[in-house]
């Protein structure tokens, strides 16, 4: 069978890797800070943050786009307040990544979170007792030692954003060219007459690039093992 | 180094209580495990805050709960070597013995890595992973790394527990070596006896989180005479080994000791127990032992069918333990001449 793909497909490819790239990457920053939180500090409504944080993995996904579309809809809270910067969020390309982050969040703190809680608190003791800060011992103690988990974490994140689906459609809708991501594509094709061999296509694009995403963190966490 | 400690903690069913003031550099802390040793050398080193209290290091106070003073970790300059050690795992012997001296404000940089490297033999490991080390290089690096941070108090928290007994006689000598070169007032908390004589002049005793007791080391060892178990050993520093025959000729101060172990490198530590040392009141004039030592005794102390005679030969300092019957039948007090025995095979190396 040959693997034949439309312009607009092409699009489709190049859209979702924009998006998951995006989302990982701004939701990096904060995934770590998260993760931290939760590993090393103890505060009264930390629970109710856990819950928070994890609460889109559990939601339907429709239901986590639907509740972003009520938030940045225009009559929404943060809608009304981005307006006055003319930042549309709905049915754009930021929309998308807002819903790839949100959705693959949980994932990326889950990850981090992990691998954070696996680390000998002792090496931030001794850091500490050798004249390091506190952000000093994060630096170069709990960032280098979660650097696998921080990997593994953003290769989650990575492939489910490049599967994101429910919260996409609804926050960022399907639009050829500006929002429809792959999984999008193949279900405008699977409604089309006579669209199955396009969406096979695109399923084969999808396994590949999935498996890509899991050898180069694999290989990743390999070189980290080395040093 | 003047260290003035009164804190209190509450920690679930424990709670430490404890006022001390200490002068001096060779400090150690003994008790069981439980007794709060390891607390207090949280608290010390700011990883713990007590409940209130004052801690005061050289006239600069770490902690006081009524000022509301409590300096971060970093800021304490207390160094501290841990049981496990601790290495960085994701980095090389290199990176983990300067990452202290790398935090170090360069005016109070007074030890320098080359001299660390050297004197703890170090060169030839600079570059290798902390992974590929053996337990006695570790707690090297460990001690040189924390050395490297110029402390001005370094608590040492059962550094040797847990190593085997010659790796712990191979670590000791370094220890001694590199707290006195670098002239480095030391706490060091341990739960064994031997360790404590061999690191510390004097011991503060803990027991159900209080200070029950401070007292020298050798004091403490005594108690042991009188307490049984393995009873009292004598430390020998030994010098100048010499074939003497089958057998190794010994100096000690200015007597001359025949053992039957070959002289080893640099310094020389025996243990030598209390008893095997014989006593006679004459000279006799044929032994199957090899040394026979003309003593004047010192001292006697200990209690029950368990007591120590304090020996003084040509200066050094001897302690045999016998029964009471043999105090009487030889008649033994303060200033009597005896003749101490002791058979060349009586000595055990410890280094």
């Amino acid at each position: 069978m040959m693997l034949t793909l439309a312009p607009q497909d092409i699009e489709a490819i190049v859209l979702s890797l924009k998006v998951a790239t995006a989302s990982t990457l701004l939701s990096l920053p904060v995934g770590i800070a998260v993760a931290y939180v939760l590993a090393f500090t103890r505060f009264p409504g930390r629970a109710l943050l856990e819950g928070l944080v994890n609460l889109p993995l559990v939601l339907p996904p429709v239901v986590v786009g639907y509740l972003l579309l009520l938030l940045f809809g225009k009559f929404g809270a943060l809608g009304r307040l981005l307006s006055f910067w003319d930042l549309r969020i709905i049915f754009t390309l930021k929309g998308a990544v807002i819903a790839s982050s949100v959705v693959g969040f949980p994932l990326l703190v889950r990850a981090i979170r992990i691998g954070m809680e696996g680390i000998d608190q002792h090496y931030l003791q001794a850091a500490r007792t050798l004249g390091a800060r506190w952000w000093d011992s994060i630096y170069t103690i709990i960032l280098p030692l979660s650097g696998r988990a921080i990997i593994a974490g953003m290769t989650l994140m990575f492939a489910r954003s490049l599967g994101e689906f429910g919260a996409t459609i609804i926050l960022a809708g399907n639009i050829p060219g500006v929002t429809q991501t792959i999984p999008l594509a193949i279900y405008e094709y699977t409604n089309t007459p006579g669209g199955d061999r396009m969406a096979l296509s695109l399923c084969l694009v999808s396994i590949g690039l999935s498996l890509i995403v899991l050898l180069i963190s694999e290989a990743s966490v390999r070189s980290f093992r080395k040093r | 180094m003047q260290l003035e400690v009164d804190v209190a903690k509450k920690t679930g069913n424990f709670s430490l209580q404890v006022a001390f003031d200490l002068v001096g550099k060779k400090w150690g802390i003994f008790g069981p495990s439980g007794s709060g040793k390891s607390t207090l050398m949280h608290i010390l080193a700011g990883l713990l805050t007590p409940d209130r209290g004052r801690i005061t290091l050289d006239g600069v106070c770490l902690f006081d709960s009524k000022k509301k003073i409590n300096l971060p970790p970093q800021q304490r300059r207390v160094g501290v070597v841990f049981q496990h050690a601790h290495l960085f795992p994701h980095m090389n012997v290199r990176r983990n013995l300067l990452y202290g001296w790398q935090r170090t404000p360069r005016a109070a940089r007074q030890i320098s890595p080359a001299a660390i490297i050297a004197a703890l033999n170090l060169e030839d490991l600079l570059e290798r992973g902390v992974a590929r080390l053996s337990g006695g290089e570790r707690q090297r690096l460990a001690l040189g790394r924390t050395v490297l941070s110029c402390p001005r108090l370094i608590l040492m928290d059962e550094p040797l527990t847990g190593l085997d007994q010659e790796l712990k006689f191979q670590i000791i000598p370094y220890l001694t070596k590199v707290l006195a070169q670098f002239d480095i007032p030391f706490l060091f908390i341990s739960h064994s006896l031997e360790e404590i004589r061999l690191m510390t002049d004097e011991v503060l005793i803990f027991n159900q989180g209080r200070l029950e007791q401070r007292l020298p080391a050798e004091e403490l060892a005594r108690r042991a005479l009188v307490a049984g178990g393995r009873g009292y050993a004598n430390l020998l520093y030994l010098s100048s080994p010499r074939p003497h025959g089958d057998l190794w000729s010994y100096q000690w101060g200015a007597t001359e000791l025949i053992l039957l172990e070959g002289g080893g490198k640099g310094d020389n530590l025996f243990e030598l127990g209390a008893k095997d040392v014989t006593l006679f009141k004459r000279h006799p004039e044929a032994t199957s032992a090899r040394n026979l030592l003309p003593c004047r005794v010192s001292d006697l102390f200990g209690e029950g069918n368990r007591m120590g005679v304090d020996l003084l030969s040509k200066g050094n300092h001897l302690v045999s333990q016998i029964v009471p019957e043999s105090v009487r039948e030889l008649d033994l007090k303060k200033g009597s001449e005896v003749v101490a025995v002791i058979k060349a095979s009586a000595f055990r190396r410890l280094y």
